[in-house]
């Protein structure tokens, strides 16, 4: 089962809350074929983000790729949010099936 | 003498200093929210019912005019005396400019509770404040670039949780009128104070939550944070005063021109106003306005308008 596994990368972005709509439209501007979304909580250089409020939640997205659009997507983060916004990106390399669904190239 | 909501607001606030593990769920602080926006839409688009709307054109102009001062005036004396960026200022102005949903309903809980009168349309201008201010807000800090985040932020403005619900509720409460309106008044009209209490429960935790930030930031903020909504609320209630308007109207308009925004305006103003440091305007609006005006400020502002009209104390 596993010789069957193919090494994909695993984009995973913990950010505020309000950044959600942006985000998702870059990761399909940027070619993704899906991600996962999730609430999240935590602390960090911007203190406890408890989610007892709106204002102070953050979410985690994950997005299954390969490497040419995870060096896309990294670049769209760099240049757009990493400035102003409050977000930490990681990028792990993963055993996926079927790895032609995570497989499409950037579209610009 | 304190109406039992603001003793539930001093309870959060005294389990957050006191670290209690109390905890409300933010999916219950988003449900109470939608429960608060719909019912006090559906209240002001009942009373709405009663009045010809043609009639109100002439009092939303001059209001309008007048809440044009309050984001202006917050502007500059953030940049100027507090030495804020153009950004913070900006972001700063677009809260205090925009009204907080949660304090007018707090000043219409203590009309309530003395049994006095409101003009029923302020719920109007309830909806209709919560633009200009975001929008002066953003242009003044986003003066001179060259391609303003206009789209995005009225998109955001007018689809927004708080918009939609509240003209909705107006909508609704309006075509169904008071016999309508009838058989949902139980849930919405007869809880409508309980569930304020467990929001504002809520909303003392979170403020306790502000109070290092508040420090953080230093005198100038929590100055601000008092004394500005004491300005703005006079404009307001002179504004009311000079529209002929009764002492419960005056007391509300003079509210909500004192009100800083902690709902729709955080959301609008992080994406429109990036470079702002959300934590100065959210520490000023929740930290220091908001538990201003529902202990000291709306008595205040009562107390003045029943000066103006001559109303034996």
């Amino acid at each position: 089962m596993t010789q069957r596994l193919v090494t994909r990368q695993l984009i995973t972005i913990i950010c505020e809350a309000a950044l959600e709509t942006e985000l998702t439209a870059t990761i399909n501007a940027v070619g993704a074929t899906g991600y996962t979304i999730s609430d999240a909580r935590g602390k960090g250089a911007h203190g406890l983000r408890d989610a007892l409020w709106p204002e102070n939640a953050n979410i985690r997205m994950e997005v299954l790729c390969d490497e040419a659009l995870a060096t896309a997507l990294l670049n769209r983060l760099l240049d757009k949010y990493y400035e102003n916004y409050t977000l930490i990106t990681f990028v792990s390399d993963v055993g996926v099936l079927r790895p032609d669904k995570f497989k499409s190239a950037p579209m610009d | 003498m304190f109406d039992p909501v603001i003793l539930f607001f001093l309870l959060g606030v005294f389990a957050g200093i006191s670290r209690s593990d109390l905890k409300i769920p933010g999916v219950l602080y988003e449900s109470l929210s939608i429960f608060l926006l719909l019912a006090i839409g559906l209240k002001g688009g009942v009373a709405l019912s009663q009045y010809d709307p043609a009639s109100l054109l002439g009092p939303i102009v001059v209001i309008l005019a007048a809440s044009c001062l309050v984001p202006i005036g917050a502007f500059f004396i953030a940049h100027r005396m507090g030495g804020y960026s153009r950004y913070d200022s900006g972001a700063l102005a677009a809260h205090y400019g925009s009204v907080s949903v949660v304090t007018f309903a707090v000043a219409t809980s203590l009309l309530m509770k003395q049994s006095i009168e409101a003009e029923g349309y302020m719920t109007v201008f309830l909806v209709l404040l919560e633009i200009p201010g975001l929008l002066i807000g953003v242009f003044l800090a986003k003066k001179g670039a060259n391609n303003g985040p206009w789209a995005h932020l009225l998109k955001e403005i007018f689809t927004g949780k708080s918009i939609v619900l509240l003209v909705g509720g107006l909508l609704i409460g309006y075509i169904a009128g008071e016999a309508g309106s009838a058989s949902i008044a139980p849930l919405f009209f007869g809880l409508f104070k309980g569930v304020l209490a467990i929001f504002l429960l809520e909303m003392g935790l979170v403020t306790a939550s502000r109070i290092a930030e508040i420090k953080r930031q230093g005198v100038f903020l929590l100055c601000f944070g008092t004394f500005f909504p004491i300005l703005a609320g006079l404009l307001g209630i002179t504004t009311a005063w000079s529209l002929d308007m009764s002492v419960g109207g005056m007391t509300l308009l003079g509210t909500l021109f004192a009100s800083a925004s902690y709902i729709a305006a955080p959301a609008a103003v992080r994406m429109a106003v990036p470079e702002a440091n959300p934590s100065t305007s959210i520490a000023a609006s929740l930290g220091v306005t908001f538990p201003f005006n529902i202990t000291i400020g709306i008595p205040l502002y009562l107390y003045i308008s029943q000066l103006l009209k001559g109303v034996p104390l």
